[in-house]
C-alpha cells in the first residue's frame, strides 16, 4: 500500500525509451548498409568497420576510466565508429579509422562533456577531419572492385550514369553510402521503431531536390534528379546523420528548417562546389545553426499570446 | 619568491609562468592562432613581441609622468608602433625569409593586445626596472607559448621540428594541423596542460597563482581583456585560488 501513495516530483509518466536501446536500433538499422558494404568491398571493409568501432568503443571507455564514470554502455560510441567506418573509403589505410575514431570519441564528444554536450555529430566531425588531413586518402575511392570515378563525380563531369547499380549500391564510394536501397531498409525500421521521424529527411531531401531542379541546370531530368539522390551520402546522411538526437534542433519548425538547410547547402556544395560531394559539410554547418535555429523556433508557451511582445510595446508607447 | 628591490626575478616568473599570455591571459589569439604553423615561425613572432615590448615597456615607464592620462593611449600607440617599425625594418634587413613568412602580422603587432595590456596595466605604473623585466618577462612567456604551440603543429603536421625530419618515415602528417583549426586544437591542449600542472604544483603548497599584477582598480579604463579580478575593486593585488578557480 505504501508503494502505491509514492510521492515524487513530475514527470510521472515516462517513455520506456532508454538511450542504449536507441542506439541499439540505430546500430540495427545500419546493418544491412554495413554487411552491403562487406558483400561489396570484401573482407577489407569488414576490417575497417571493426577497428574503427573498436577504437571509438575504446577510447570512451579509456576516457571514462581516467573521469571515473563509465559512458559505454549507451552504445553511442559504437554507432559513431560504425557511422565514420561507412564514411570511409575502403582503399584507406588501417589507421585512418582508429585516427578518426580516436578524434571522434576524445575531442570532438568528450572534451565537450559526453553524449548530449557535443555540438557537432563525432562520426562527421571525424570524417571532416580526416578529409581535411588527408585528402588524397579519402577521396581515392579505386579497389579491387571498382576503379574509375565515382557515380556523382561522373555526373558532375557530364557523364552517364549506371542509375540501378546505384540504387543497388554496386558502385564505387565510401564503404557503407552506396546501397540506396539497404540505406532506406535502415531508416524504415528506425521510422517504424519511432526512433527518427521523416521531418528532417523529408524537408532535407525535398529542399535538396528543389535546388538540383532550379540551378543544376538539367531541370526535370527524372534519371538525373534519381541519380542525385541515390548517389554519395545523401541517403547516409539524411537518414543517419542529420537525425542525430543531439546535433539536431529540437523544436519541430525548427527541424523543418534544418533539414530545408541541409538540403540547400547540399546543393550548393554539389553544383557550384569543387568537388562532387557536400553532404558531411552541409551537415556540420547545419549542426552550427542548431542553437541559433532553435532560438527563433522556440514554441510559444501554453496560456502566452504570439503576440505578446508587440502588444506590450504598443502598450507602452501609449 | 625573494623580493628584490627591483623584482626581477618575480617579474619574469610572473610573466613566463603566472600569468603567460598566451596560456593564462588568452591575448595576443591573432599572432599565437595565425604565424604558429612552424616552430621557427613560433619563435621569430615571440622574440619580436618580446622585444617591442620590453622596448616599449621601458619607455612608456620612463615617460609615465609626461604622458597625460587623457590622451595616454594614442601615446603608448606612438610608442608601440615606433619600436615595431624599428623591429621591422631589422627583420627586412637580416631575416628577410622570416619577415616574409610572418607578412603582416609583424606590423599588426603595434595593435597586439599584450603590448597594449603591460603598458597600460603595468608600466604606465611603476618604475623603469621592474617594468623592462615585466616586458621581458611577458615576451618570454609569449615566446615560449608560440615556440611550443608552433613545435607541436609542425610536429604532426609535417613531421618535422624546426625543419628536422623528427618523425620517423611511415608517420603520415596530419595536415590540419598546419591549417587553422590545428591552431586551436594545440592551443587548447596546452592551455590545458597548464592548468593541469599548475593544480599539481597548488596541491603540493607551490603559489602558481594568478596575481593582478599593477591593477590601480580601475576597471572601466582597464586594457587588461583577460583580467578575471573585473569589476572587484581592491586597493593591492588579488591572489585568486587556481584550485577554486577551476571549478
Amino acid at each position: 500500500m505504501s508503494e502505491r501513495l509514492k510521492v515524487s516530483s513530475n514527470p510521472h509518466v515516462r517513455s520506456r525509451a532508454t538511450t542504449s536501446g536507441i542506439m541499439a536500433a540505430v546500430i540495427l538499422a545500419l546493418l544491412p548498409a554495413a554487411g552491403f558494404g562487406i558483400y561489396n568491398f570484401g573482407l577489407r571493409a569488414l576490417m575497417h568497420i571493426l577497428l574503427t568501432v573498436a577504437a571509438t568503443v575504446l577510447t570512451e571507455f579509456l576516457f571514462g576510466l581516467s573521469r571515473g564514470r563509465s559512458t559505454v554502455g549507451d552504445l553511442s560510441a559504437v554507432v559513431t565508429g560504425l557511422l565514420l567506418a561507412l564514411n570511409l573509403p575502403v582503399s584507406a589505410p588501417w589507421w585512418v579509422g582508429v585516427l578518426g575514431g580516436v578524434f571522434a570519441i576524445l575531442i570532438v564528444k568528450m572534451l565537450f562533456g559526453g553524449l548530449g554536450q557535443n555540438f557537432m555529430n563525432p562520426a562527421l566531425g571525424a570524417r571532416c577531419f580526416l578529409l581535411i588531413s588527408f585528402p588524397a586518402i579519402m577521396t581515392d575511392f579505386s579497389c579491387d572492385a571498382y576503379t574509375g570515378a565515382t557515380p556523382l563525380a561522373a555526373l558532375k563531369a557530364g557523364e552517364s550514369v549506371d542509375l540501378k547499380a546505384m540504387i543497388l549500391g554496386t558502385t564505387g564510394g565510401t564503404i557503407g553510402e552506396t546501397s540506396a536501397v539497404m540505406l532506406l531498409l535502415g531508416a524504415c525500421f528506425l521510422i517504424l521503431m519511432g526512433v527518427i521521424d521523416l521531418r528532417i529527411p523529408g524537408s532535407y531531401l525535398i529542399s535538396f531536390l528543389i535546388f538540383e531542379i532550379l540551378f543544376s541546370g538539367h531541370g526535370l531530368d527524372p534519371a538525373y534528379l534519381a541519380a542525385q539522390l541515390a548517389g554519395g551520402g545523401l541517403m547516409l546522411g539524411a537518414f543517419f546523420m542529420a537525425t542525430d538526437y543531439v546535433t539536431r534542433p529540437i523544436t519541430q519548425k525548427g527541424q523543418y528548417v534544418y533539414g530545408a538547410f541541409l538540403g540547400i547547402m547540399t546543393g550548393i556544395f554539389r553544383i557550384f562546389g569543387p568537388a562532387a560531394e557536400g553532404v558531411s559539410y552541409a551537415i556540420l554547418l547545419g549542426n552550427l545553426l542548431t542553437p541559433l535555429i532553435e532560438k527563433y523556433t522556440k514554441p510559444v508557451a501554453f496560456g502566452k499570446a504570439g503576440n505578446r511582445g508587440k502588444g506590450d510595446k504598443s502598450h507602452g508607447e501609449k | 619568491m625573494k623580493e628584490s628591490k627591483w623584482k626581477i626575478g618575480e617579474r619574469l616568473f610572473n610573466g613566463i609562468v603566472r600569468e603567460n599570455p598566451t596560456l593564462v591571459l588568452t591575448l595576443g589569439m591573432c599572432p599565437t592562432l595565425a604565424v604558429t604553423t612552424s616552430a621557427v615561425n613560433g619563435l621569430g613572432m615571440g622574440l619580436t613581441t618580446a622585444v617591442v615590448l620590453a622596448c616599449s615597456n621601458l619607455m612608456i615607464s620612463l615617460l609615465r609622468r609626461v604622458i597625460p592620462n587623457k590622451v595616454r593611449i594614442p601615446a603608448f600607440i606612438v610608442i608601440i608602433a615606433s619600436f615595431v617599425t624599428v623591429a621591422q625594418l631589422l627583420l627586412e634587413a637580416y631575416l628577410p625569409s622570416l619577415n616574409k613568412a610572418l607578412g603582416v602580422y609583424i606590423p599588426l603587432i603595434v595593435v597586439n593586445c599584450i603590448i597594449l595590456g603591460r603598458a597600460e596595466s603595468y608600466a604606465y605604473s611603476n618604475p623603469p626596472v621592474p617594468s623592462l623585466f615585466d616586458g621581458i618577462g611577458m615576451g618570454l612567456g609569449f615566446t615560449l607559448a608560440l615556440t611550443c604551440i608552433g613545435a607541436v603543429r609542425e610536429l604532426l603536421g609535417t613531421g618535422k621540428v624546426f625543419d628536422l625530419q623528427v618523425m620517423p618515415s611511415f608517420y603520415t602528417p596530419i595536415g590540419i594541423f598546419v591549417l587553422a583549426p590545428g591552431a586551436f586544437f594545440v592551443l587548447a591542449m596546452l592551455v590545458a596542460l597548464q592548468n593541469h600542472l599548475k593544480a599539481i604544483a597548488a596541491a603540493k603548497g607551490r603559489d602558481v597563482s594568478k596575481v593582478g599584477s599593477g591593477c590601480g582598480g580601475d576597471c572601466p579604463h582597464c586594457g587588461v581583456s583577460g583580467c578575471a579580478d573585473r569589476g572587484v575593486p581592491g586597493d593591492g593585488p588579488a591572489v585568486i585560488d587556481l584550485t577554486k578557480e577551476g571549478k
